[in-house]
C-alpha cells in the first residue's frame, strides 16, 4: 500500500496549488480588503505574486527533470510531470499573465471590472494544468471542468450586454454538452479497463478486438467530445458565437489558452488510444480536412474581426490535428512548435483588436481597422507582423509551425493531406490581407490618438518579439519541443 | 408456456442499455426542445446516465474508482447547474425570454 500523500505527491501538485490558493484568495480579498474601486487595481499585483510563485514551482519541476530524467509521478500516477506537461504549463503561464497584463484597461473601457475576474482567470489555468498533467481519467474530467466552467463565467462576463449572455450562455449549452459525451466515453473506457489510469485504458484498448462495439463507442464519444473543445469542424458552432459575444480579452484567453490546454488532452488521450489508430485516424483526417475547409472559407465573408479570428482559430485547430493525423515523432514536435507561435501570434493579434476598443467604439469590425497606419503605426506594423504570421509566410512564426506540420505529412507519406493543407494557405492569405488592406489602404474610421495602457504595451512587446523570434531563429524552440516529448 | 418470470438478478446489461438509451434521451432533447431549462436538463440527463455506466461497471468489477468518478460527475454537475442558472438568469433579466430560438442576435 503505497503512502497517502508523499513529498513527490506534493511537489508535482504545488503549481496547481498554488494557482487555486491565489485564484480563490483574490476572490476573498475583492469581497473583504478591497471594496473601494480604487483599491482594486492592485489586486493584479496579487495575481503576478501568484504567478511568480507558480512560476518558481515550475522551474524546480524543470530543474529536477533536468537533473534526473524522466518523469515525476505523483499519486499513483494520477499526475505526471514530464517535458510535455511542462511545455505547456510554461505556456499557460505565459498566457495568462499575458491576458491579466491587458485585461486591466479592456474591463475598465466596459465599466466591468470586478475583482474576480482575476481570480477565475487564475482557477482557468489551474484546471489547465490538470489536463495537461492528468494521467487519469476523473483528473482530466474534473480538471477540464475547472477550467470549461471557468470560461463559462467569463465569456458572460458583462452581464449588461446581451451579447455577453448570449455567448455564454450558447458556449454553456455546447460545453456541457461535449462534456457529457467525453465523460460517457470515460465511463466505457473505465468499464473497458477495469481503472481510470490512462496507462490501464492503453493495455485495455490494445487488447481489445478492433471491432468491438463498445471500443468503438468509446472511441467515438470521447472523439465527439474533444472535438468539440478543439473547435473543430463539425463541432465548431460555439467558437464563433463565444468569441464574438464574450469580452476581447477573454476571447483571447479562451482561443489560446482552452485551445493549448485541449490540444494536451487530446494528444494525451488519443496516444492512450494509439492501439486502435486505425479505427480514429481516418477520422480525424477528415475532421482536420472539414475544420480547414469550413474555418478558411467561412473566414472570407467575415466583416467581425473577432469572428473573423474564430474561424481562423478553427483552421488552425485543423492544421494541429493533422500533425496528429501523421502520426510520427515529427508530427507532435510540430503540434507543439504549432501551438506556442499560435498562443502569441494569436494572442497578439487580439491584443490590436483590444486596444482598438476606446470610450465610444467597439472596435471589432474590419474596418475599424482603417488607416491604422496613420493613427498609429506602431500598432499597424505589429498588426501587419501578426497576420503574416497567422497565414504562415515567412519569416515570421507561423511559417515555421505549418513548415513542420507539412515536413511530418510528407514523411508520413501523406501527401495528397499535405497539397490540401499548403493550397489552404492561399485562402487565409486572402483574408488576412483584407484587414491588411484595410490598416494601410483604406480611409481611417476614427479620429483620435489611441490610448492604451503599459500593460497593454508590454504585452504588444512581448508578442511581437515572441513571433518574430521564433519567425527568425526557431532552432532553440524546435529544440524544446523534441525535448519535451521525449520519455 | 414461455417463462414470463423475471431473472433473480437484474443483469448488468440491462443497466448499461438503460443508461444508454437515457444518454440517448438527453442527447435528443438537447437536439429537439426549444425552452433553455429543459435543454440544460437534458444536459443533467446524460451526465446522469454516465453515472449509471460508471456505478454499473463498479459494481461489476467490484472495483471502486466507478464510484469516484460518480462523485465527481455529481460535484460537476452541480456547479455547472449553478454557473448555468446564473448565465440564464441573466439572459433572462436582458431578454425576458426563455425560448432558444429568441436568443440570436449573434448571426449565425
Amino acid at each position: 500500500m503505497s503512502q497517502f500523500y508523499t513529498s513527490t505527491d506534493h511537489f508535482v501538485l504545488l503549481p496547481a496549488l498554488l494557482l487555486a490558493m491565489f485564484g480563490c484568495a483574490v476572490l476573498l480579498f475583492d469581497f473583504w480588503i478591497f471594496p473601494q474601486e480604487q483599491l482594486r487595481k492592485h489586486l493584479i499585483w496579487f495575481v503576478a505574486l501568484g504567478e511568480a510563485f507558480t512560476a518558481i514551482a515550475l522551474f524546480r519541476q524543470y530543474s529536477f527533470l533536468n537533473e534526473h530524467g524522466g518523469e515525476l509521478v505523483a499519486f499513483n500516477g494520477a499526475l505526471v510531470i514530464d517535458g510535455f506537461a511542462l511545455f505547456f504549463h510554461w505556456l499557460f503561464l505565459a498566457a495568462t499573465l499575458i491576458v491579466a497584463l491587458i485585461s486591466y484597461r479592456y474591463l475598465e473601457v466596459r465599466e466591468e471590472h470586478h475583482g474576480e475576474y482575476y481570480g477565475i482567470l487564475m482557477l482557468a489555468q489551474c484546471g489547465m494544468f490538470f489536463l495537461a498533467s492528468g494521467t487519469d481519467l476523473v483528473t482530466m474530467f474534473v480538471g477540464l471542468e475547472l477550467m470549461a466552467v471557468s470560461f463559462y463565467i467569463l465569456v458572460g462576463f458583462l452581464r449588461t450586454d446581451k451579447r455577453s449572455n448570449e455567448a455564454a450562455l450558447k458556449y454553456l449549452l455546447l460545453g456541457a454538452f461535449s462534456s457529457g459525451f467525453l465523460a460517457y466515453g470515460f465511463s466505457l473506457l473505465y468499464g473497458m479497463a477495469g481503472s481510470t489510469r490512462l496507462r490501464d485504458v492503453a493495455t485495455a484498448v490494445a487488447a481489445r478486438d478492433l471491432k468491438d462495439p463498445i471500443l468503438l463507442m468509446a472511441i467515438g464519444t470521447v472523439s465527439v467530445g474533444l472535438f468539440f473543445k478543439v473547435s473543430a469542424v463539425p463541432f465548431h458552432m460555439w467558437a464563433p458565437d463565444a468569441y464574438e459575444g464574450a469580452p476581447t480579452s477573454v476571447t483571447a484567453f479562451l482561443s489560446v489558452g482552452s485551445k493549448a490546454a485541449s490540444f494536451a488532452l487530446l494528444i494525451r488521450l488519443f496516444t492512450a488510444l494509439g492501439a486502435a489508430r486505425s479505427v480514429w485516424e481516418p477520422v480525424l483526417a477528415g475532421v482536420a480536412v472539414l475544420s480547414l475547409t469550413i474555418g478558411n472559407f467561412a473566414a472570407v465573408t467575415q466583416t467581425n474581426t473577432k469572428r473573423l479570428l474564430a474561424y481562423s482559430s478553427i483552421s488552425h485547430a485543423g492544421y494541429m490535428l493533422l500533425g496528429l493525423v501523421a502520426g510520427n515523432d515529427r508530427g507532435l514536435q510540430g503540434m507543439l512548435v504549432y501551438l506556442l507561435v499560435y498562443t502569441f501570434m494569436n494572442l497578439g493579434a487580439f491584443l490590436v483588436i483590444i486596444a482598438l476598443n476606446q470610450k465610444d467604439v467597439a472596435g471589432e469590425d474590419v474596418a475599424d481597422l482603417g488607416g491604422l497606419i496613420h493613427r498609429n503605426p506602431g500598432y499597424a506594423l505589429l498588426m501587419l507582423v501578426f497576420l503574416l504570421s497567422l497565414a504562415g509566410i515567412p519569416p515570421t512564426a507561423g511559417f515555421i509551425g505549418k513548415y513542420y506540420i507539412f515536413m511530418a505529412l510528407v514523411e508520413a507519406k501523406m501527401y495528397f493531406l499535405a497539397v490540401i493543407a499548403a493550397l489552404y494557405v492561399a485562402v487565409a492569405v486572402f483574408y488576412y490581407f483584407r484587414m491588411v488592406r484595410s490598416m494601410f489602404v483604406e480611409k481611417q474610421e476614427h479620429a483620435g490618438p489611441l490610448t492604451t495602457s503599459f500593460g497593454m504595451r508590454a504585452a504588444l512587446v512581448v508578442t511581437g518579439l515572441a513571433t518574430l523570434v521564433v519567425g527568425l531563429y526557431p532552432e532553440p524552440f524546435v529544440r524544446l519541443a523534441q525535448t519535451s516529448l521525449m520519455r | 408456456m414461455p417463462d414470463f418470470s423475471l431473472p433473480a438478478a437484474v443483469p448488468i446489461s440491462w443497466y448499461l442499455i438503460l443508461s444508454a438509451v437515457l444518454f440517448t434521451l438527453g442527447i435528443a432533447g438537447f437536439l429537439l426542445r426549444r425552452s433553455i431549462i429543459t435543454v440544460f436538463m437534458s444536459i443533467e440527463l446524460m451526465l446522469n446516465a454516465v453515472n449509471l455506466t460508471f456505478v454499473t461497471f463498479s459494481y461489476k468489477l467490484k472495483a471502486v474508482d466507478g464510484h469516484i468518478f460518480t462523485f465527481f460527475v455529481m460535484v460537476v454537475a452541480a456547479a455547472e447547474a449553478a454557473v448555468g442558472l446564473a448565465i440564464i438568469l441573466t439572459v433572462f433579466r436582458n431578454r425576458s425570454t426563455l425560448e432558444i430560438d429568441e436568443v440570436n442576435s449573434l448571426k449565425l
